[in-house]
């Protein structure tokens, strides 16, 4: 099936029910326990660096494992999948002095999620997942020098952009994910358009930002709907958000972009929040119940887990989700809306 | 003016741009960026909606200054609410700035000047990077100056961009030229006119745009007469906002109130604006005469914080981020203060303090966290020459206390609380070596050896944190590095320092560190060998207890279930006489004065998180003082709760016939209870415990309840929380709760003296009845002695919890009013609490079928205590 067939069943599928995403790769590869020497595999065995915890890696070193977990979140009901690249850019890879093979890990997860995908007896789709780096363009890493930047917008869109063409050939969407500073989003953005430019393939993108704690807002301090302005001149298939909340701090934020969004939203919160072993305890019925009620609420129209939640967590947000209507998308009068760390609004 | 929905005008700063203010330009020239921040900080205070910042000087790289200083601006919270025009006719200027803005911009501007194509590839560019923009009225031609030319120009961009370009026509902003009027040339004397006719006939045919301008340029040839040039002002934008100008580039302190005008003023400068009389422009040069020198009223930030104590101050400064008068004020707490360090650990701590209760509570977030340790290393700076010199004279400065290598481990970027240990330490004369943020174990036990540190510190606060420490731990371990290792962190806690990270590290001490306060105690404990060893040794016994209080830990060896079974105890015997009735009753007539004595307090103030036993909490050492302070309002709050009957107390009460029969419970009346057994392996004779064990297997009874304080305290609580009184709705939750277990026990003591009255003489007073003297258990579904939350279902069932006392159970079994208790009784006199602990595959498959369950539903309602991970797949058969 062409990618522009597949999204048309999903855009269909997506206007009678909620679609569901998939739940945590990293969550699942970490039930492996994977030692150094299997992170390795052959092919690095003599490398420089530690690499155990470059979850992307195991795209090449244990290739296996990453398919099946794409296979079990599908039987248990995903309708579209990330792929395991959420850290397969230039930028993240340097952690593991692995730079020069991000694009490598980025194009073989794509790969894995393709052929998870077209194993399924039903439509898939297969979302390119670009993470947030391990750098922050709108934050000083030096508490006495707040105008000092570590990476610049072009270095980050030029990782952005090797990882988004490494990708292309296999994926349906790239979502841009997990963005804790907007500023990352915008030159993922920014990559996204260029890489259209250059191919002149337009490969639909999906947008998750990350409110980090209490305050409700992203770490680089923007709210929810700061963010949605922020990032809406990319015209994303779907915006909404992801990690670091479970579902009961996350809803209030993800009511506000549902609001305001004239696209698809998606959400994918974490099962809770962490104990105090760093680990998720909220099963998959508490989870469920709790986004039933946002599909009763008519927030959503893709629901899908990220840290913490496994394939029974997908498979209870799927049936306690079923037969629910999705959100239906509002359109907002139009008005030109910009932002700081706040929204600002000028009606037209 | 005044505002009203259909003449909304937006104002955009003007300070900071360097072709329009002369300060600014001085400042930026001067490279003085922490002042030039504080003019845009001025500009949003005053109620600029919009920043425009512009930096289009000759003598300025401008693609670097622009940079900078919205680079510098980000880190400002109270700035960076607000967004950014980015005001350049450069364009590399301009791109330059849109790489540095996280929100939404305006860019200002663009225009037809040297033709379509580099406006469309322009215009683009500012689609890709998601701004707004500002269209000059500006083509081939040259800049329009009558209303046609405007909209000519105007009409034909907006088809361009619209059309040919497909930017979104609510993101384009028209600037149709304000230009000076009463210059004594007679061509400019429409110029405002023009401007106003153009703006109707702009927002009449071009839908969704908007209307901007530079207010100041109308006014030019009045250059230093302040009054008139503001009045001026006013009476353009009385006139344009109307005709559609909803915004324009003004100083935002500087805005006069139309009607505040001296009328004849106004009159004079209404003709120049309107272009009302031929001479307009000489009459009002002759009035402008009057008002020159004269200065217009500058708005006043407000300063009161500054009359507060010096303490006060300094609090507000580091909650606020504002640098400015820290140095004076901390120069005062200092010369008051026995030593300089008390500044640091007095006032500044306090101050910081705040900050992370405001952190905590969703009430600050990051960036102005960010900022407020600006303000706090200001303090430390100044302070640290005065120290240094205290610490000469004392002949101290030779000597290093000790040296500390302080990082942020890998994957990890925060470091604001390990930078403010490292302050702290460092004032109190240790050496500390900071290696940052992101820093590999390699890194951290090099630098140590290199350094002959004498302890090391990690932080982190991000969960995966966790993780890196114990890997650091397990490699000094490893390596025998043994140096104490302190923990420190927003995610890290004593337990998983006690369960993970300080049995990776056996060899030397792994101290968990709360905060930074705690940070200086810590570190002379570990630079003195004696007091080494004796926090070592507290520390260790404290960790002992959190490990084995846990049930968390790795799978540990477990019987096969029918292994456990043979070592049940078993009750021969029924468990007691008979109660005084089978079946159900319901008691709603108990005091509520009587049940306070039952109550437990030593939950209540854990409740909120003062840990400590009552009454002794009341004179610890370190809560004492709060403890004591909650407990004063907690009276007080009890007495009117008695006092009014605030809570109505309800339970119901049942006893069956019984058999225990295998690892179940049958019930008279057909019913069965399930219970789990324990299977870890024991080293003594002590049986491995089911609570069916309690239970004879023919000819005994069992008893079940369910309590609750009623549903009256959920609505007492709102209706303090609807006050904005958070701190009573919370008192009001925590004492139903304590209300409810009292009840609990209350009822329980009646058990067993009247209903079943199996102990009928029993004499213990309360304390004992916490200490659970008395013969018989209670346990409760979803507590360690039987962890199934869904048992709940079959006693909620036989008691009509619901009906009789209007308790219900939620859809993940938790009971609703939550201020409730439930659970079974066990007569037996051997009966007693224990835990279940973690169980093998084997019971959970036979207690699946006992329930009739099928293997996963039986997995999820105990993935708690399963001894093995469900799914876990074999790594050999997946590689």
């Amino acid at each position: 099936m062409s990618r522009q067939d597949l999204i048309s069943k999903l855009e269909a599928k997506a206007k009678e029910e909620i679609l569901i995403l998939d739940g945590a790769m990293g969550t699942m590869l970490q039930k492996y326990d994977f030692s150094e020497e299997q992170f390795r595999g052959e092919r690095f065995s003599d490398w420089e660096s530690a690499v155990k915890g470059n979850n992307d890696l195991l795209n090449l070193t244990q290739p296996d494992a990453v398919r099946t977990i794409h296979s079990q979140f599908i039987e248990a009901g995903a309708d579209i999948i990330e792929t395991n690249t959420f850290s397969a850019t230039t930028i993240a890879q340097g952690d593991y002095n692995m730079q020069d093979i991000a694009a490598e890990i980025a194009e073989a997860g794509a790969k894995l999620g393709r052929e998870a995908a077209d194993a399924a007896d039903k439509p898939v789709g297969v979302l390119g997942a670009i993470g947030p780096t391990n750098k922050t363009l709108s934050l000083s890493p030096d508490v006495n020098n707040p105008g000092y930047r570590e990476v610049t917008f072009d270095d980050v869109r030029e990782a952005y952009l090797e990882q988004a063409r490494a990708m292309a050939p296999h994926v349906d969407f790239f979502l841009i994910e997990t963005i804790f500073d907007t500023l990352n989003a915008k030159a993922a953005i920014k990559a996204v358009m260029d890489f259209r430019e250059e191919s002149g393939e337009d490969i639909p993108v999906i947008i998750s930002g990350t409110i980090t704690d209490a305050s409700g807002r992203t770490l680089s301090g923007q709210t929810a709907e700061a963010f949605w302005h922020s990032v809406r001149h990319a015209k994303p298939w779907a915006v909404g958000l992801n990690c670091a909340l479970g579902a009961k701090l996350m809803r209030p934020h993800i009511a506000a972009i549902s609001k305001v969004a004239d696209t698809r939203v998606i959400s994918y919160p974490n099962a809770g929040l962490p104990n105090e072993f760093g680990e998720y305890d909220e099963t998959p019925d508490q989870t469920a119940a709790q986004l039933e009620e946002w599909a009763k609420s008519g927030l959503v129209n893709v629901l899908g887990g990220c840290c913490g939640t496994t394939p029974p967590h997908i498979e209870a947000i799927a049936k306690a989700v079923k037969g629910k209507a999705p959100r239906e998308i509002p359109h907002p009068p139009r008005a030109m809306r910009l932002s700081g760390l706040e929204p600002f609004q000028l009606a037209s | 003016m005044t505002e009203t929905a259909s003449q909304i005008f937006i104002n955009i700063g003007e300070r900071t741009n360097v072709t329009g203010s002369a300060k600014f330009r001085n400042l930026i020239k001067a490279g003085d960026y922490d002042t030039a921040v504080d003019v845009a900080r001025q500009q949003v205070e005053n109620g600029a909606q919009i920043i425009d910042v512009n930096m289009d000087e000759g003598m300025l790289d401008g693609v670097e200054a622009m940079t900078t200083f919205l680079n510098l601006i980000a880190a400002e919270p109270d700035i960076a609410r607000v967004p950014v025009m980015i005001d350049s006719s450069k364009w590399e200027v301009i791109e330059a700035g849109l790489k540095c803005v996280q929100g939404k911009a305006i860019v200002n501007s663009i225009s037809l000047k040297e033709g379509e194509e580099q406006f469309f590839e322009q215009a683009r560019k500012i689609m890709s990077y998601g701004a707004a923009t500002v269209v000059m009225a500006f083509d081939e031609d040259g800049q329009a100056d009558t209303a046609a030319r405007k909209i000519e120009i105007c009409t034909r961009a907006y088809k361009l961009l619209t059309e040919k370009v497909g930017f979104p026509p609510e993101d384009i902003i028209f600037d149709p030229n304000i230009f000076a009027v009463a210059t004594g040339i007679e061509e400019h004397n429409n110029y405002a006119v023009d401007f106003i006719e153009a703006c109707k006939a702009i927002r009449a045919n071009l839908p969704h745009c908007h209307i901007s301008g530079g207010l100041s340029n109308v006014s030019f040839s009045f250059r230093g007469n302040e009054i008139v040039r503001r009045a001026m002002h006013s009476v353009f934008l009385y006139h344009a906002i109307p005709a559609g100008l909803d915004m324009a580039i003004v100083n935002a302190g500087q805005l006069d109130i139309y009607d505040n005008i001296d009328p004849e003023l106004r009159e004079a400068v209404e003709d120049v604006i309107l272009n009302r009389r031929d001479d307009a422009t000489e009459r009002l040069l002759d009035l402008a005469e009057q008002y020159r020198g004269q200065k217009g009223e500058v708005k006043k930030k407000d300063m009161s914080w500054r009359e507060q104590p010096v303490e006060k101050r300094l609090e507000h400064a580091l909650v606020h981020g504002i640098t400015e008068f820290v140095v004076e004020d901390t120069e005062e707490c200092r010369q008051r203060a026995e030593r300089p360090l008390h500044v640091i650990e007095g006032p500044l701590m306090d101050g910081m303090n705040v900050v992370g209760d405001l952190f905590g509570a969703g009430k600050m977030f990051l960036p102005q966290v960010v900022k407020s340790a600006r303000v706090m290393k200001a303090a430390v700076a100044h302070l640290t020459p005065f120290i240094e010199k205290e610490q000469k004279e004392l002949g101290l400065d030779k000597v290093s206390n000790g040296k500390v290598v302080l990082a942020t481990v890998k994957g990890d970027v925060h470091d604001i609380g390990k930078n403010i240990v490292g302050v702290v330490l460092g004032c109190n004369g240790y050496d500390i070596i900071d290696l940052g943020v992101m820093v590999p174990a390699e890194k951290i036990l090099e630098t140590a050896i290199e350094e002959k540190a004498d302890m090391i510190g990690l932080s982190g606060l991000i969960t995966p944190s966790l993780d890196e420490m114990v890997f650091v731990a397990s490699e000094m371990q490893r390596q025998d590095i043994h140096l104490p290792l302190l923990i420190g962190g927003a995610t890290t806690s004593p337990a998983h320092t006690a369960v993970k990270i300080d049995p990776a590290f056996p060899a030397a001490p792994v101290i968990h560190v709360s905060d930074a306060s705690r940070a200086v105690g810590v570190v002379s404990a570990m630079m003195n060998d004696d007091d080494r060893e004796t926090m070592w040794g507290t520390t260790k016994a404290r960790y002992d207890r959190i490990r084995e209080s846990r049930a968390g830990g790795p799978p540990t060896p477990r019987l096969p279930i029918e292994e456990a079974r043979e070592k049940a105890f078993n009750a021969t015997e029924p468990s007691a006489p008979a109660p005084t009735f089978t079946g159900v009753k319901t008691f709603d007539d108990v005091d509520l004065s009587e049940l306070k004595d039952y109550i437990d307090w030593t939950p209540y103030f854990m409740s909120w998180d003062l840990a400590g036993r009552y009454p002794q909490i009341l004179e610890d050492e370190k809560v004492g003082e709060a403890a004591t302070d909650l407990w004063r309002d907690t009276q007080t709050m009890l007495q009117r709760l008695l006092g009014e009957g605030w809570f109505k107390p309800k339970a119901v009460i049942g006893f069956w016939e019984a058999n225990r029969e295998g690892d179940d419970i049958k019930l008279g009346n057909g019913e069965t209870l399930h219970t789990l057994r324990q299977q870890m392996v024991k080293n003594n004779e002590k049986p491995n415990f089911a609570l069916a064990d309690f239970v004879a297997e023919s000819g005994d009874h069992i008893g079940a309840f369910c309590v609750t304080s009623g549903a009256e305290a959920d609505a007492i609580s709102k209706e303090f929380k609807d006050k904005g009184d958070d701190y009573s709705a919370i008192m009001v939750q925590a004492l139903a709760d304590r209300f409810a277990e009292a009840m609990a026990e209350y009822m329980h003591e009646k058990v067993r003296k009247e209903l079943w009255g199996y102990d009928p003489d029993e004499a213990y007073d309360s304390n004992d009845l916490i200490k659970e003297k008395y013969r018989g258990i209670r346990p409760a579904p979803g507590y360690p002695a039987q962890p199934d939350h869904t048992e709940k279902e079959l006693i909620f069932k036989l008691l009509e919890a619901e009906e009789r006392i209007g308790v219900s159970l939620t859809s993940s079994f938790a009971m609703s009013p939550a201020p409730s208790v439930s659970g079974l009784y066990f007569a037996h006199p051997d009966s007693a609490y224990f835990a279940v602990g973690r169980i093998e595959r084997d019971q959970v498959e036979d207690y699946a079928k006992r329930k009739g369950w099928d293997q996963r539903t039986a997995e999820r309602w105990l993935a708690p205590i399963l001894n093995y991970d469900p799914f876990a797949v074999n790594t050999d058969e997946a590689a």
